[in-house]
C-alpha cells in the first residue's frame, strides 16, 4: 500500500553525513554499487561500462560543489542517496504499491516485481534519488543497506550499510534519529545537522552536518616567513658546520 | 522536464477523445446531438478510439507495460492510479451509451443515465491526468492551481473541435459545437497565458543553496560532477532544448491552436454539409496540432529541483 504510515515509525533509520569530514574519495559509491548489485536491489546494472559512454544506475552519487567567495570559499564534498522523506511523496504516487515505507523503521524500498517502471516516483523526489535501472526496467534506491542492517550472519560490527563500513574519514553515520539520545542524534544536535530542501515540506530523515568554520587566514594571505636554520649544538650543529665548508 | 513522446501522444489524444465524449454524451442528453446510428458509430468510435490509442501510448514509456495493470490498485493515493481506475471506469457507461446509439437507435430513457456517467467520467479522468502532474511539488511550474483545468479546458477544446466535422459531415445542426469550441479555445488559451506569466515571473522556491544548504557558505554551484556521462537523472529531469525555442513555439501553438483553429471553427458556423464538414476537420487538425505543441512545451519548459544539485555557478 502506497499510503505512508497512519503513525509515525517507532524508529527512524537514518544517514548522518558530516560534509566537514567527506574527502569526496567517492569509495562510498564504489561500495554502494558492489553491495547493491548482488543485495536487495540486484542487478544494478550499467549499459556500456567499457564503452565510449558508460552509464549506470547508481543509489548513491558525490557531488563536489564549491560555496563561498573568494578565500572564504570552499570545496564541499556532498554525498547523496535516499533520505528516506517522513513525507515520502514518491511513496504515495506509485500506482502499484512497488513503492513503501516501512512502519517499523521509516525505510523506503521498492518491492521490485510489483514495479512498472513508470518512473513517476523518481519526478516525485526532489532529490534525484531514485534512478531507472535501464536494463531491469524498475526502479532502484537506496535501502540503506537493509540486508547488512539486520543481517545475523554478519558480525555485529559490520551490521550497518556499505556507504558507512567503508568511509574512509569516518563522514558517514548510521542510526536511529528518533533516539534523542542515539549517537547520530547526539551529532545532529551539536553540529546543527540539516534536511536539504526544507522548504518542500519532504522531511528527510538523514541529516547533513555543516562544514566547521575554517581556521582564519593572516591578514595579508601570505604565512610567516620560516627563520634560516642555525642549529646551535649537537649532532645537527656539526652537521651544519661540516655542510657549510 | 524530458517530453517523452508517448506521453504527449498519450495527454494529447486521450484528452481529445475524452473531450469529444464529453461533448457528445452531454449534447445528446440536452438533445442538440440527433440519435442517428451512423453519427453515433462515427463519434463514439473515434472518441474511445482516440482514448484507447493514447492509453495503449502510455504504457510505451513503462519499463514493465505487463504489469500495467497493476497501476490500478493504489487509488488511494496515487493519482496515476486513479487515473487509471477511472479511465477503465469510464468504458463502462461509455460502451452502453454508444451501444443504445447504435444498435438501438436511441440515446433516450435509461442511455441519458450512461451518457452522463460517460460525460463524468471523462471529466474526472481528464482532471485525474492534471492532479498526476499538479501533485509533483519538485517541478515548481507543474505544482500550480491552473494546471488541472488547463488540461480540462484543453481536452473541452479539442473534444468540441472534433465534434464540429461530425455533426457537419452527418448534416447535422453544428452551431452550438461551433459556439462551445469558439469559448472553449478562448478559456483555454486564456488560462494558458495566465500560467504562463505566471511561471515565467516566479521566484523560485528552491536554490542550490537550499538544495545543498550550503547557503551560509555564500552561493553554491558544482564543481565536480559525480559522473562523468549522462545518467537518468539528468536524461529524465534536466531536458534543456525546450527553453531555448520556446518563444517560437509557445507563438506557433497559440498560431495553431488558437489563431487557426478560431478562425476555421467560426467559419464553419457560415457553411453547411460537406464544406463546414471540412473546414471542421481543419479546424480540429489545428487546435490538436496547437495543443500537441502545448504539451510539448508543458514537458520541456518544466524544471525539476534535481537540477540544482548539477548546476554550475555563473562565471
Amino acid at each position: 500500500m502506497t499510503c505512508l504510515p497512519s503513525e509515525p515509525p517507532a524508529r527512524r533509520l537514518g544517514l548522518v553525513i558530516d560534509l566537514d569530514t567527506c574527502v569526496g574519495c567517492q569509495a562510498c559509491v564504489i561500495a554502494c554499487k558492489q553491495w547493491n548489485t548482488g543485495g536487495h536491489p540486484a542487478p544494478l546494472t550499467d549499459q556500456e561500462p567499457y564503452g565510449i559512454e558508460p552509464r549506470g544506475a547508481f543509489l548513491n552519487r558525490v557531488h563536489s560543489y564549491e560555496a563561498g567567495e573568494g578565500a572564504a570559499g570552499q570545496t564541499v564534498h556532498f554525498p547523496k542517496s535516499c533520505l528516506h522523506c517522513d513525507e515520502a511523496a514518491c511513496v504515495t504516487v506509485c500506482p502499484t504499491g512497488a513503492s513503501y515505507k516501512r512502519s517499523e523503521d521509516g525505510i523506503v524500498l521498492v518491492q521490485e516485481d510489483l514495479c512498472i517502471g513508470c518512473g513517476l516516483c523518481a519526478w516525485a523526489c526532489p532529490y534525484g534519488a531514485r534512478e531507472l535501472d535501464a536494463d531491469q526496467g524498475v526502479m532502484k534506491k537506496c535501502t540503506l543497506c537493509i540486508d547488512r542492517i539486520y543481517n545475523e550472519n554478519l558480525p555485529e560490527a559490520v551490521r550497518q550499510p556499505a556507504c558507512v563500513a567503508c568511509c574512509p574519514t569516518g563522514a558517514r553515520h548510521f542510526g536511529d534519529l528518533a533516539d534523542p539520545d542515539s549517537a547520530v542524534s547526539r551529532l545532529v544536535a551539536e553540529r546543527n545537522g540539516f534536511g536539504p530542501l526544507p522548504e518542500l515540506g519532504y522531511q528527510p530523515t538523514n541529516r547533513y552536518l555543516p562544514p566547521r568554520p575554517r581556521r582564519t587566514a593572516p591578514a595579508d594571505g601570505v604565512p610567516a616567513a620560516l627563520e634560516p636554520a642555525a642549529p646551535t649544538g649537537g649532532f645537527l650543529a656539526w652537521l651544519d658546520r661540516v655542510l657549510s665548508d | 522536464m524530458h517530453p517523452a513522446p508517448s506521453i504527449i501522444v498519450f495527454t494529447t489524444l486521450s484528452g481529445a477523445g475524452y473531450g469529444l465524449l464529453f461533448v457528445l454524451a452531454l449534447g445528446s442528453m440536452l438533445g442538440a446531438v440527433p440519435a442517428w446510428p451512423g453519427l453515433g458509430l462515427a463519434g463514439t468510435a473515434l472518441a474511445l478510439g482516440l482514448i484507447s490509442v493514447g492509453l495503449l501510448a502510455s504504457t510505451l514509456h513503462l519499463g514493465h507495460p505487463e504489469r500495467a495493470w497493476r497501476a490500478v490498485s493504489q487509488w488511494r493515493s496515487s493519482w496515476l492510479s486513479r487515473e487509471g481506475v477511472m479511465a477503465l471506469l469510464t468504458y463502462l457507461p461509455a460502451l452502453i451509451f454508444a451501444a443504445g446509439w447504435v444498435l438501438l437507435r436511441t440515446t433516450g430513457g435509461v442511455f441519458r443515465l450512461f451518457a452522463l456517467l460517460a460525460a463524468a467520467g471523462a471529466a474526472v479522468t481528464v482532471w485525474c491526468t492534471g492532479m498526476i502532474y499538479a501533485s509533483l511539488k519538485p517541478i515548481r511550474q507543474w505544482h500550480h492551481p491552473l494546471v488541472a483545468p488547463i488540461y480540462l479546458a484543453f481536452a473541452l477544446m479539442t473534444g468540441s473541435l472534433l465534434a464540429l466535422p461530425l455533426l457537419a459531415f452527418a448534416g447535422a445542426p453544428h452551431a452550438w459545437a461551433n459556439w462551445l469550441a469558439v469559448l472553449a479555445i478562448l478559456l483555454a488559451w486564456g488560462l494558458k497565458t495566465i500560467w504562463w506569466r505566471a511561471v515565467d515571473h516566479d521566484e523560485p522556491l528552491s536554490t542550490p543553496e537550499s538544495a545543498t544548504g550550503l547557503g551560509r557558505l555564500g552561493l553554491v554551484g558544482l564543481l565536480d560532477p559525480p559522473h562523468t556521462e549522462t545518467n537518468y537523472l539528468l536524461h529524465e529531469m534536466a531536458f534543456r532544448i525546450g527553453r531555448r525555442h520556446r518563444r517560437k513555439l509557445r507563438r506557433l501553438g497559440y498560431a495553431f491552436g488558437l489563431g487557426a483553429a478560431l478562425v476555421l471553427s467560426l467559419l464553419t458556423l457560415a457553411v453547411t454539409g460537406a464544406v463546414a464538414g471540412l473546414l471542421g476537420s481543419l479546424a480540429a487538425m489545428a487546435g490538436l496540432t496547437g495543443v500537441a505543441i502545448e504539451r510539448w512545451l508543458f514537458f520541456a519548459e518544466a524544471r525539476h529541483t534535481v537540477r540544482l544539485y548539477y548546476r554550475r555557478r555563473a562565471a
